[in-house]
């Protein structure tokens, strides 16, 4: 009997009249745990019942404890007829179960009726006493902290990253069941959402196991999902990164690492003493002599979708036998795991140390009925098959793990496609072992690249590339070898230097489908699987190329199948990095150079395209200074070519002949104008709008280039049903409409948000689904965060100011982040064993006769090897690179006074007025998708919040149809988010995610029912301005400086 | 491309004033929409037509939302559905519960009933406020006169605490009928009457009683809206003051004694005070019927204002008179009846 759960039921206020008669209720609540029912007294005809409830006591398992969820009903007493119900709370009582998190719930929650909504409150006090045999025999997890910040969260220090957990549970559906045709909506809905509630109850306990077995204590960037496959059933299913996390107890301690970025990014190189920098261990490909740490740069021989975006350069090699070789003398920590994958996408300092690319896998499945509950193989056997595949493309990376790594699903009847995602990447071991080899690392630290481009440098050999790339040397340290284009899936590194600021890129895609059945629909997906990703892949490209970027952050590729379309959603945060090369322009090219009108056209068209380029690096602030010649490094990068070629394609019926012709050595980026869909693609890249003035946008956690914010933040989710409708759809009018949709639907969130001028988005997360023919939805949620313009223009300067300084090696800029120190000695010597070995290795065999050719159309990628008629499964690797000068990303020293100044003290105000009115008002909660609250220090987490909800009309019209309906909803759940976690002792949720929002409506029956899956961490934060009575703690005082910079999100 | 479904939640609930205030003024969506048109939001802003929609749509249903909890403000701060900042509450519930003033002074007095809200369309063409802005309005003085029919204690306070404002002037002509539509009333605003409302609330209310300077005493027995019977009864005996030959002429030498030579209009006082005294007593006297309630504002004005108006008595003139008048006898009945009466028609005194 491990642990006591106790519950008080206070009181009620605002109840419905559930007695017209009278105009009154008698309500009475019943208090549910497992198997176990309490209830209270009747309190007879009041609106606002005093129950004042004696502690209802359970005994329980913690197992139970673990996975129930306390079910509190309110019911309105009736002596001649049945009970009515007039809603419930469900409360989590895991916060409880781990000694940091909270230690009392209390608080007024809304009565929720599935039917009805939020109707009145309830006031309840739960606590728990945990026995001291806990865990004795490990069917619980208790003690296990769960964190979906996919950072390592503020006030914490990772000791050990130990890696990838993963779990999933299945049940029948209950709205599926025959049960269901004879009991009410209410009973049903209810049924499903205390089962969803047991079942993650369920799999966040065996994650919890799997953790302590791992010998960690938490698990960080937690995500937990929900696949709704109807008839099949119901999958729950959750990966995170295991960890082993140290509290900093210490106030003073953790202050420094609890900063919001925008403090710590200046902080840091005073923080943290010249050997900060360098940190990264140096993995360069050619790099061989490292004993322990040796890598599998060289494993490049999995057969895969890989495009780079780049036309020209020489095909993949094999590493063959030397891969062999180098295999055997691989030891590294990540070898004995079987999927070394993190969720995490923020890194302490140093843990990253190169970056692939973005690696992906999609499966289309046939969902089938599951038999048995308690054997869920198949689901997860189609998830290791994923994951194997992810590896493998990593490993063709030159890779050992992947980053920044995240699962979703899309269903369609009876069709599901699966999909995984990260970026491959190259990790110092320090993290993810125990400290044993730590005396060896220090010494390699010296060696180590700088931190500033140090991720940029490729992991694989040049000479056995994977794909073709055009490599140039590190425009930052002039040492290593970088790609002209870099994509990945993780947050800015926060070392990572860049000119200007960012912007959110989105490609948006739409393929018609043939209505099918079964394997038929099946097959025809995964047959436009290919052509989608290439799409989506060249308008991001080319949409970064016309911003004047070279790298991507935060890319999530978003595949949403539907009955007659595919929908293709890529949003990521464009920026330009320091060390990658200047991208080159866009050249259009016509197909009939003969015809002078035809030309002009061109011609006008180039213009324009220039003309947007040019301004974009404008607003976005990007002006590299050009490099003096005398401090480029020795290795002198062959001549940048202006332009490179990358080609829109159509998916036109004579895509075999046009991939032909696209694939001519051409050194230029040509998008060529062969016909009407060629001219609307052209056309669609310049329809883009920039966001007004004094807006900016991106989906990673912080925007690159602003780091003043104000602690004015405002999240919220907007939902938008629209119908494509065209008589004769077309793919090229199903775009338009689609992106139209995307932009218009952003245009009205800058409209909406122009009181926090200047201010800028941030983690804008798009979804779409498609829930009926047609019928397309796009779900945003993002956070509005406000900044100091005139701090930002100060900021501004500094890069460029800096830039300079550096050039001319100014002694004081060396102190703080001494980047010429860092170069690696060894980088200039090549490995040329490596590059004999390789040039003979030739394999490609792997590559089925379907993929094949695709390949040789198109130099440029390749598909994955899988049995098309079986698995109907593919995947691609992406990776890109480029070139850049030397700027420092602003510091620092030059805005730290002012930081101090006037929006914190507002804040403080601000924030000091609230409390004053508590009394009569509720408290304020914070919500946001940021793992951090601007201008304020996150001082205790109190346990993850995972909360589902249904919520069905029969009125549809009477609310206010469709719209009415959802913003109604959409409310009451920020409502019991906030609730929640006010109970909790907090005043904020942080890593807020919406997971989920299922919307059917039947407006014949005048009927909808809407699901929405909710996710974050509950947290307790003080305003920074609040803290600074505090000692201010000298740096070296933090107990790791990995640890405080690892708090530094970006 | 239609959208059929668009939201936009905040976590802190979105108040845009100039939409509140056009809803309030009960313009539908698409005269909102044409109305900030008409504002060069599109050319400030640079947005389309479409998003101005989308966003004047998504403002409406949040305030449709929030009207259920306006009708009870202190519903609104405990509520947990939208995460408002005191000072936009105390906004949502001010501008809310404002009402135009030409459409207060139409139904002052008036019985709250159906029937006057059917008459709504001819006071909202005269007072040129929208209809639907008419309605909302009535029902609030409707909600607001419900809601403390049946509480004791201090009138101002109790609509205070339920409705976080001042409408006591409203309610409490609402509660005794007074005629205020007579064509020889048409000169009165509704801040006059509201001003005289709060002087008799002030000085004859039940909350009144007890230590005089502190008008908020808290025990009461009856409904601070009505005017206590007690205090109405005892007026009676004020009638003595008029009826009594002698105490009339006692009166009048003490008043006329020492305002002679002070005020311009010593004759005109001379000849009427009489008439004066007798209209003044009489208008308390006759507060105890219901139906000569009514006549209370008709009769000051016709009995005092008119005749002093004719004779061209200066404001000052009437103020000298007034306090004299009332200083003249010495009991706590007169002078509490007598300040709300000067009060009064020094407020009505004007064009």
């Amino acid at each position: 009997m491990p642990g006591k759960l106790k519950v008080k039921i206070v009181a009620g206020r605002h109840l419905p009249v559930m007695d017209r008669a009278s105009d009154l209720t008698d309500a009475f609540v019943e208090v549910k745990f497992g198997n176990t029912t309490f209830k209270t007294d009747v309190y007879p005809k009041s609106l606002n019942p005093q129950w004042n409830s004696e502690w209802f006591k359970f005994e329980v398992d913690d197992e139970e404890l673990q996975d129930e969820p306390l079910q509190i009903t309110v019911l309105d007493h009736d002596t001649y007829s049945a009970n009515d119900a007039i809603g419930k709370v469900y409360i989590d009582i895991d916060p409880l179960l781990y000694s940091e998190a909270a230690t009392v719930i209390s608080g007024w929650f809304p009565i929720y009726d599935t039917i009805h909504g939020i109707r009145g409150e309830i006031n309840v006090v739960v606590k728990v006493d945990l026995f001291n045999d806990l865990n004795r025999f490990r069917q619980s997890s208790c003690g296990v902290k769960f964190f979906c910040t996919t950072s390592i969260p503020k006030c914490y220090r990772a000791v050990i990253i130990h890696g990838f957990v993963e779990e999933l549970v299945v049940n029948e559906d209950p709205e599926y069941q025959w049960i269901d045709r004879i009991r009410t909506p209410r009973a049903s809905n209810e049924a499903r959402q205390r089962l969803i509630s047991l079942m993650s109850g369920e799999l966040q306990r065996k994650i919890g196991l799997k953790v302590l077995e791992m010998r960690g204590n938490a698990v960080v960037g937690y995500l937990q999902c929900f696949d709704l496959e109807g008839e099949s059933g119901l999958v729950v299913r959750a990966i995170g990164t295991a960890c082993t996390l140290d509290k900093l107890s210490n106030t003073s301690a953790f202050l420094p690492a609890c900063n919001s970025p925008s403090k710590e990014m200046k902080e840091s190189p005073l923080v943290h003493p010249p050997s900060h920098g360098c940190r990264s261990t140096h993995n360069s490909p050619i790099h061989t002599a490292t004993g322990s740490r040796l890598t599998q740069n060289f494993s490049v021989s999995v057969p895969t979708l890989i495009y780079t975006g780049m036309g020209s350069g020489s095909a993949g090699k094999e590493g063959g036998p030397f891969k062999t070789l180098l295999r055997q003398q691989t030891q590294s920590a990540l070898e004995q795991r079987e999927f070394p994958f993190f969720t995490l996408t923020t890194f302490p300092p140093g843990f990253l140390v190169h970056v692939g690319g973005v690696v992906s896998a999609r499966s289309v499945k046939l969902l089938d009925r599951i038999h048995n509950p308690d054997e869920p193989e198949t689901r997860d056997a189609w998830w290791a098959e994923i994951r194997q595949e992810i590896k493998s493309h990593a490993k063709a990376l030159g890779c050992h793990a992947v980053v920044g790594y995240s699962e979703s699903t899309s269903i369609c009847e009876e069709v599901c496609i699966l999909s995984a995602s990260g970026t491959a990447a190259v990790l110092n071991p320090r993290f993810l072992q125990d400290g044993t080899m730590e005396g060896c690392l220090e010494q390699r630290i010296e060696e180590a690249s700088p931190p500033g481009c140090g991720f940029c440098h490729i992991p694989y050999d040049e000479l056995n590339m994977p794909f073709p790339a055009h490599l140039t040397y590190c425009y930052n340290c002039r040492k290593q070898k970088v790609p002209d284009v870099l994509f990945t899936t993780i947050d800015l590194p926060v070392e990572a230097i860049v000119v200007g600021k960012g912007c959110l890129i989105q490609a948006r895609l739409c393929r018609l489908k043939k209505k099918a059945q079964a394997e038929a629909n099946a097959t025809s997906i995964s047959n436009l699987l290919p052509f989608m990703e290439y799409e989506v892949h060249t308008q991001l490209m080319n949409k970064l190329k016309l911003r004047g970027m070279n790298a991507l952050f935060g890319l999530r590729i978003q595949i949403t199948v539907g009955e007659n379309m595919l929908m293709g959603l890529a949003s990521a945060t464009g920026v330009y990095l320091a060390a990658l090369p200047t991208p080159g322009g866009i050249q259009i090219a016509g197909k009939t150079p003969n015809d002078a009108t035809y030309d002009q056209h061109i011609s006008h068209m180039q213009k324009k395209i220039n003309d947007t380029i040019a301004k974009n690096k404008e607003l976005y602030e990007i002006n590299p200074p050009e490099l003096p010649e005398e401090i480029i490094g020795s290795p002198i990068p062959e001549p940048r070519q202006r332009s490179r070629l990358l080609r829109s394609q159509s998916e036109s019926s004579d895509e075999v002949t046009e991939l032909d012709l696209s694939h001519g050595k051409k050194d230029a980026f040509v998008l060529e104008i062969d016909d009407t869909d060629a001219m609307e693609d052209v056309h669609s890249l310049l329809t883009d709008v920039p966001p007004p003035s004094g807006f900016y946008s991106c989906n990673t956690e912080i925007m690159p280039g602003i780091n003043n914010w104000t602690p004015e933040i405002q999240m919220f989710t907007a939902v938008r049903v629209s119908r494509l409708s065209t008589i004769n759809p077309t793919n090229q009018t199903l775009n338009k409409n689609f992106n139209d949709l995307c932009e218009n639907l952003l245009k009205s969130l800058y409209f909406k948000l122009r009181s926090m001028v200047p201010c800028c988005l941030c983690h804008v997360n798009f979804t779409v689904a498609l829930p009926e023919d047609e019928l397309v939805q796009i779900a945003v949620t993002a956070v509005a965060i406000t900044y100091d313009k005139n701090q930002a223009l100060q900021a501004n300067k500094a890069p460029t100011e800096k830039s300079q300084q550096r050039a001319s090696t100014d002694n004081e800029e060396q102190l703080q982040f001494p980047l010429e120190l860092c170069s690696d000695p060894l980088s200039s010597q090549p490995f040329s064993p490596a590059k004999e070995v390789l040039e003979g290795a030739s394999s490609h065999t792997g590559i089925p006769a379907a993929q094949r050719v695709l390949k040789s159309h198109s130099g440029s990628w390749f598909r994955a090897g899988t049995s098309p008629e079986i698995d109907r499964c593919n995947s691609w690797i992406e990776l890109i690179k480029l070139k850049a000068q030397t700027i420092r990303r602003g510091s620092i020293k030059t805005t730290t006074s002012l930081e101090k100044a006037s929006p914190l003290a507002e804040g403080y105000l601000r924030h000091r007025s609230v409390p004053s009115c508590t009394n009569s008002t509720v408290s304020v909660v914070k919500m946001t998708p940021l793992s951090f609250l601007p201008g304020a220090k996150i001082t205790k987490y109190l346990g993850i919040i995972n909360m589902f909800f249904i919520r069905e009309t029969t009125s549809l019209r009477e609310e206010g149809g469709v719209s009415g309906f959802l913003h109604a909803f959409i409310a009451e759940v920020f409502a019991m988010v906030r609730a929640h976690v006010a109970a909790l002792g907090g005043n904020a949720v942080v890593s807020y995610i919406m997971k989920q929002c299922v919307f059917m409506e039947n407006p014949n029956k005048n009927q909808a029912q809407c699901l929405i899956n909710v996710s974050g961490d509950a947290v307790i934060f003080v305003r920074e301005s609040e803290l600074e009575m505090l000692p201010v703690q000298p740096s070296t005082a933090a107990p790791q400086p990995t640890s405080s910079a690892g708090d530094v999100t970006t | 491309m239609s959208s059929d479904l668009d939201v936009f939640v905040g976590n802190t609930t979105l108040i845009d004033e100039e939409v509140y205030r056009l809803w309030l003024d009960g313009h539908s969506v698409a005269e909102a929409v044409a109305r900030r048109l008409r504002g060069g939001v599109l050319e400030r802003e640079g947005t389309s037509v479409a998003v101005l929609q989308s966003d004047t749509r998504d403002h409406y249903r949040t305030f449709q939302m929030l009207e259920r909890l306006l009708h009870a403000p202190p519903r609104l701060l405990q509520q947990l559905l939208f995460q408002i900042p005191p000072e936009r509450q105390a906004l949502l519930v001010q501008r809310y519960y404002a009402f135009d003033e030409a459409l207060a002074r139409e139904l002052l007095g008036k019985k709250l009933s159906k029937g006057t809200k059917k008459e709504l369309d001819e006071v909202s063409a005269r007072t040129g406020v929208g209809i639907r802005s008419c309605r909302r309005q009535f029902d609030n003085f409707k909600r607001v006169f419900k809601a403390v029919e049946e509480l004791r204690g201090p009138l101002a306070e109790n609509i205070q605490q339920l409705f976080l404002l001042d409408y006591a002037a409203i309610v409490f002509f609402a509660n005794s009928r007074f005629e205020t539509g007579k064509r020889r009333l048409q000169f009165l605003s509704f801040a006059d009457f509201a001003a005289c409302a709060q002087s008799m609330m002030g000085h004859w209310s039940q909350g009144a009683l007890g230590e005089p300077p502190d008008p908020r005493a808290p025990e009461a027995a009856e409904p601070d809206g009505d005017l206590p019977k007690s205090f109405l009864q005892d007026l009676k005996e004020l009638k003595v003051l008029v009826a009594d030959k002698d105490l009339l002429d006692q009166h009048k030498s003490l008043v006329c004694s020492a305002l002679r030579g002070k005020i311009s209009v010593y004759n005109e006082l001379e000849a009427n005070f009489k008439a004066l005294s007798r209209a003044l007593v009489n208008v308390g006297g006759k507060l105890t019927h219901a139906r000569d309630v009514r006549d209370f504002f008709v009769d000051l004005v016709e009995k005092v204002i008119e005749p002093c108006r004719s004779d061209k008595w200066s404001p000052g003139d009437l103020r000298l008179f007034l306090t004299h008048y009332t200083a003249a006898r010495h009991q706590a009945l007169w002078e509490r009846y007598m300040a709300a009466i000067t009060a009064c028609l020094l407020r009505m005194y004007h064009d």
